[in-house]
């Protein structure tokens, strides 16, 4: 039988097409599962599952939470503002903590990039990333490509641009990953402040213009400005960065096709991109969030089935 | 290895016909029945009555749908990672009739399994079993089926496969022992 080649989903960088390929097909069978009437399966009944979030979040938390809970796992939630963590315990004592209370899986979200490798060499769990600082964010990449391939019918061949803060963003560079191993040709679009100086070593194109990005792409993945990471002034102002790099449905209608459009959320409506494009039915926006969950379910039972 | 012919295609046609007439028997015109095809290997039998219902004993709209079970397996992590395949339910079987067809009944733990899965599209006034192939003495679950092509004794390293015309070139039930 078909399994995942790792007994950790650290990064995208880590698994190979096949592994991506057979989350896919399992994330097919549970789509067709959370729109039953009874959205729920007992597979994971006797599997304990601790989200651990040293950073923000809402829709990466809730999907994994669902996704847990549609399979039928325990699930403890752990929040690092309101824990010792802040009294000045370590990231291995905390996780090794919650793992004596018998817990077979982690979920982590941490600001530090290679938290979530880091665990996984010292605890005795499962580790899946849900975001470590800017290196990657898993999920959001399968689901994106997920997202594309059920719009699209394939990502092979297809032509994607990322646009925006590519610098700080843990989604582009997991994206990057995920779709090239797809056989999809990805370009990088935004300030030159925000674009990694050796991206093209990644293979990536750069083109600073998001007009000529947009007439070359089928599918635009229009990042989010993240003020919080900015930490000094990347661009002159945010009004700036709209008029350059956001897009609006001017820009949309006076390309030559159809573009498809996505956006990882949350959404600065009027800065990346306006309201009009994101409630147009070119945008598959809420698409990526209900794929999200019918993916993490997938990433969870097959990374669980090998827990023995 | 040895192999041995249980069923040859004209004993397996007479059997699925005598059973299409079994389920005529008791559900006549199919109106509040619905056949539901256990994923993988039910899938080729229950079409096969469907078939057979309507081409021979001029029944229309027959409900049939598939059911894979594997989310709802007992034996999860205790063995090899378990493929699932498609369900394709496109009607709720709330105060109906159920079918469950099968292909071979053996621990019975498919059928438990499947009993908890077809929860999740409603529930049904009356659950059935047909199967093909009953290996008695070989449950591990209090799960008799209500129709059954034929009975076989069989020990545990021995198989019971069933082939389809529609894959393997001819219709034939075969034994065979490691």
């Amino acid at each position: 039988m078909k399994e995942l080649s790792v007994n950790h989903l650290l990064g995208i960088k880590y698994i190979n097409e096949n592994d991506i390929n057979l989350i896919f097909e399992t994330a097919d069978h549970f789509k067709e599962v959370i729109n039953r009437p009874i959205k729920k399966v007992p597979s994971l009944r006797d599997i304990t599952i601790a989200n651990i979030f040293f950073e923000n979040s809402t829709r990466t938390k809730l999907s994994f939470e669902l996704a847990q809970k549609r399979l039928s796992a325990d699930v403890i939630n752990f929040a690092a503002s309101s824990s010792s963590v802040t009294k000045g315990e370590t990231l291995v004592d905390t996780v090794n903590n919650i793992l004596s209370m018998k817990v077979d899986m982690v979920v982590m979200r941490h600001a530090s990039p290679g938290a979530a490798v880091f665990l996984s060499k010292n605890v005795k769990a499962s580790i899946v990333n849900a975001g470590d600082g800017a290196h990657e964010h898993p999920t959001q990449a399968l689901l994106d490509a997920y997202t594309i391939r059920e719009k699209l019918g394939d990502v092979s061949g297809k032509k994607v641009v990322i646009v925006g803060d590519i610098l700080h963003s843990r989604v582009a560079l997991s994206n990057i990953y995920s779709l090239q191993k797809l056989g999809a040709e990805v370009r990088v679009c935004g300030p030159k402040t925000l674009i990694p100086k050796y991206i093209e070593a990644l293979g990536v194109k750069v083109e600073p213009n998001l007009r000529k990005a947009l007439e070359w792409c089928d599918v635009a993945n229009m990042l989010r400005v993240q003020n919080e990471r900015l930490d000094i002034s990347y661009f002159p102002s945010t009004r700036e960065y709209a008029m350059q790099y956001g897009l609006d449905k001017k820009l949309l209608d006076s390309l030559n096709k159809e573009i498809v459009i996505m956006h990882p959320g949350p959404i600065n409506r009027g800065v990346e991109i306006t309201s009009d494009v994101a409630d147009s039915k070119q945008s598959v926006i809420l698409n990526q969030v209900e794929n999200g969950v019918a993916i993490r379910m997938a990433v969870i039972y097959l990374l669980a089935s090998k827990i023995k | 290895m040895s192999q041995k012919i249980l069923l040859n295609h004209k004993e397996v046609s007479i059997i699925l016909h005598r059973l299409a007439c079994q389920l005529i028997e008791n559900h006549l015109d199919f109106s509040n029945t619905i056949l539901i095809g256990i994923q993988p290997r039910g899938t080729q039998l229950a079409n096969r009555l469907k078939q057979i219902l309507q081409e021979e004993y001029q029944i229309k709209n027959i409900a049939l749908g598939f059911l894979d079970i594997t989310f709802f397996r007992d034996d999860f992590r205790r063995g090899e990672t378990l493929e699932a395949n498609k369900t394709q339910i496109d009607f709720l079987v709330e105060n109906k009739k159920v079918i469950f067809i099968d292909d071979v009944l053996y621990t019975g733990r498919s059928i438990n399994a499947a009993l908890s899965a077809i929860q999740s599209f409603g529930r049904p006034s009356e659950v059935e079993l047909l199967v093909l192939i009953d290996r008695r003495f070989s449950r591990h679950l209090p799960i008799q089926p209500d129709y059954r092509g034929r009975q076989v004794d069989a020990i545990n390293n021995e198989k019971v496969v069933v082939n389809w015309s529609e894959t393997t070139g001819e219709d034939s039930v075969e034994l065979i022992t490691k």
